[in-house]
């Protein structure tokens, strides 16, 4: 019924590129999603060059143009968030790591994920095709707000925001197929023993992200195409001079991108609760607590979203309560950050590499949480809206999340996926600059937002009031060039210790989950023997025992 | 290496719902929220434009109440099928699936001429918002009717073969939510301003 695990070969083309095994698809999303991080990278740096210094020729770009600036912040924004955060972290690690610490041998529906994958990269040579095409790519901010996007002639960006609207609904669709194999999965297929409350808490946060997904994504879905419809055949959705309501779009829009935050966030949580309590050798502090609380930030997050829309009008009473909605969410956020606390409190913590990114990511996501209460609150939102306070905001929410997140999946799933350990000195270093260049960057543009500082300025020396802070730009320029360039020794991590790290045995972090239960890297099908579990996930340093951890796929001793 | 076939039975916790059932359910899960977020910003507009029911005239109601009865003859014939399948009845079920296809194909046949009087007489998908509205939500339905008809055709080969025959309840689900939805649509588009 699943596979035919026979033995006999299978042709590198099956094996590696048209696979169905969802660990090589899981892959697969991850290197699509880091080369995209790279592409996205590049855009920051070449329009973080124009802000430095404006009108001058980039190297290794060239002259950025009005048109250009607006098209490179845009799919900047469309990148990192739908082509890099979200098929790393939650198709790439989801489909990774779910059926392992599951105890199953694949996903239920395999060749659903593997068509999950090609639809993927359907929507990525779309998207990168749109950069080509004559107008250029989408010019029109990355929440592809209506009037301005709902005609061609209105930005002058022609095919660019039709296939970035076709690129974004393929994207979803195949987002969509691969949260049905995550949610069937889990429900369907734990190994013996394995119960709800037994599940690692990652997979529940990736059940928790997936859910969320599918029951946002559908009204923008159809808003999608009524926006291609208003481009391609003129019709009025959104435009008012035919009846049309853009306010309708920023709802649909909205309904969904609040949501995708924390689509984005769990499952970089989900990665913190397996990374924390291996490195501080403690059990996590709260489980049932954690989960309690991201049903409620679940919850809660269908209800926020007009928290975006303060200054287009909406009635203040509504404001009022969406305002509330979106104070009360940071509370279940608050419950998992302080349960993380706990985990780490008086522990003999190991600074593994994969730790310094959890750490780093708690740290810092810590500074975008508390920046989101200026925003969620009417009356400091309607003086902060649109400018830089807002994007320092959430690039400190989804900096961390989408890269200390993954970087620390990466060096602590890594010995597993590919049987060697990533080098820890180049990953110090690696760690170092990131954090250090992060903050220089977005520092300085919190303080921009105060000063008034808008978004989406071609070129800030236009601004009188903006020329004292210029060099807060070239600050932070030129730490974005230092934490491109302190990706270096990440690349070169990756690619030398695939082929010439120190090898790693099955359980190299000495963890508890069944993942390591397997051989580094599992072979087709993943576990040797059926694995039974006879315990939660988190059994460290139990004081009766020798060892300092209990894996859960041991069996109990018998009493002597 | 144990062979999945033989170890699946006793590998698991026992799942609460067949996994190609469970499947289909969050697909509809996702449609749902599809088809329920279009049908919402048609509420909301109408709503606001009590004007719209004088272009909601021109419809077709007697074209709309016939393709109704077509379309729910067709989840009779479904579950039918279904029905027989579970009986081990191939040959029944293939029969009675083939009844389903001719009745979907009828109901885009009727809906292609609908259309095309619609847009000979003027109604076109620009005409005004109503009818921006009107071709979207019935466009979108009519896709879902032509990716069910490939969907129960495939599985109508393998019942065939006698295989994957618990594959026709799968299909019949998602024939129902399509029915389901223009449940909804007719009254909303055909009838609203006519009572």
């Amino acid at each position: 019924m699943y596979h035919m695990q026979t033995g006999h070969a299978v042709g590198f083309w099956r094996k590696y590129v048209f696979s169905t095994d969802h660990k090589v698809i899981g892959l697969q999303y991850m290197i699509t999603g880091l080369f995209m991080a790279i592409l996205g990278g590049f855009l920051a740096y070449a329009f973080r060059m124009q802000l430095a210094y404006p009108n001058e020729a980039v190297p290794l770009f060239g002259q950025v143009g009005p048109d250009v600036y607006n098209a490179m912040v845009t799919m900047h924004g469309t990148i990192m968030l739908f082509w890099v955060a979200q098929p790393i972290l939650v198709s790439g690690f989801g489909n990774y790591l779910v059926p392992l610490q599951l105890g199953a041998e694949d996903m239920c529906f395999p060749r659903l994920n593997m068509l999950s994958y090609w639809t993927f990269l359907v929507s990525t040579v779309l998207l990168v095709a749109s950069f080509f095409v004559p107008g250029g790519a989408m010019g029109g901010g990355w929440t592809g707000y209506p009037p301005l996007n709902a005609r061609m002639d209105y930005t002058g960006v022609d095919w660019g925001g039709t296939l970035w609207i076709l690129a974004l609904a393929l994207e979803f669709a195949a987002a969509l197929m691969s949260g049905i194999n995550v949610l069937s999965t889990t429900l369907n297929m734990r190994t013996k023993g394995m119960t709800l409350f037994r599940m690692p808490l990652f997979v529940w946060m990736q059940n928790a992200a997936n859910l969320i997904f599918m029951f946002s994504v559908g009204p923008l879905i159809a808003g999608a195409l009524m926006l291609l419809a208003d481009r391609t055949l003129q019709t009025g959705f959104f435009i008012p001079a035919q009846g049309g309501d853009p306010l309708l779009w920023q709802h649909l829009f909205w309904f969904f991108g609040h949501p995708e935050v924390y689509v984005l966030l769990l499952p970089a949580l989900g990665i913190l609760t397996e990374v924390i309590p291996t490195f501080a050798r403690k059990p996590i502090f709260g489980y049932r607590m954690i989960v309690y609380s991201v049903v409620a930030a679940g919850v809660l997050s269908f209800i926020v979203w007009a928290h975006h829309q303060f200054v287009s009008g909406i009635n203040p009473q509504l404001a009022v309560a969406f305002s509330l909605t979106t104070i009360m969410i940071s509370v279940p956020f608050a419950v998992i950050i302080f349960s993380f606390l706990a985990t780490l409190w008086r522990a003999s913590i190991e600074y593994k590499v994969a730790m310094l990114f959890a750490l780093g990511m708690l740290a810092e996501f810590l500074i975008g949480g508390v920046t989101g209460i200026h925003l969620a609150s009417t009356s400091t939102d309607i003086y902060l809206h649109d400018t830089y306070f807002v994007v320092a905001h959430f690039h400190y929410t989804m900096f961390p999340v989408t890269f200390f997140g993954m970087f620390a999946g990466i060096y602590y799933w890594f010995p597993k996926m590919f049987g060697r350990k990533m080098n820890e000195g180049l990953g110090w270093i690696h760690f170092l600059v990131t954090f250090v260049a992060f903050n220089v960057i977005f520092i300085p543009l919190f303080a921009f937002g105060l000063a008034g500082h808008q978004r989406r300025i071609y070129d800030p020396s236009l601004w009188e009031n903006l020329v004292p802070y210029q060099h807060l730009h070239v600050i932070a320029t030129a730490a974005t060039i230092v934490l491109l360039l302190g990706q270096i020794p990440f690349v070169f991590n990756f690619f030398w210790s695939m082929k010439k790290g120190r090898k790693a045995e099955r359980n190299p972090w000495k963890s508890n989950t069944l993942e390591w239960d397997t051989p580094s890297p599992p072979g087709h099908g993943n576990f040797e023997a059926a694995p039974v579990v006879y315990r939660w996930p988190y059994e460290y340093s139990a004081p009766d025992r020798e060892e300092d951890y209990r894996p859960q796929w041991l069996a109990p001793e018998a009493k002597p | 290496m144990s062979t999945a076939a033989t170890a699946t039975l006793d590998r698991y916790e026992s799942p609460s719902v067949a996994t190609g059932r469970m499947g289909m359910w969050w697909v509809l899960a996702s449609e749902i929220v599809i088809f329920g977020g279009a049908v919402v910003c048609y509420l909301l507009y109408r709503w606001h434009h009590p004007e719209w029911a004088e272009s909601a005239v021109h419809t077709n109601e007697l074209i709309g109440v016939i393709n109704t009865v077509v379309l729910l003859t067709s989840s009779l014939t479904i579950v039918l099928a279904h029905d027989a399948a579970h009986h081990g009845d191939a040959a029944r079920a293939k029969r009675l699936m083939g009844f389903t296809i001719l009745l979907g194909l009828a109901f885009l046949c009727f809906k292609a001429y609908e259309y095309s009087h619609e847009v000979a007489a003027g109604f076109t998908p620009v005409k005004n918002l109503f009818w921006s509205f009107y071709y979207f939500l019935t466009g979108l339905h009519a896709l879902h009717i032509v990716a069910g008809l490939i969907a129960i055709a495939t599985v109508m080969r393998g019942v065939g073969r006698r295989e994957n025959m618990q594959r026709v309840e799968y299909v019949g689900i998602y024939w129902h939510f399509v029915d389901v939805v223009w449940i909804f649509l007719f009254p909303l588009l055909y009838l609203a301003p006519k009572f």
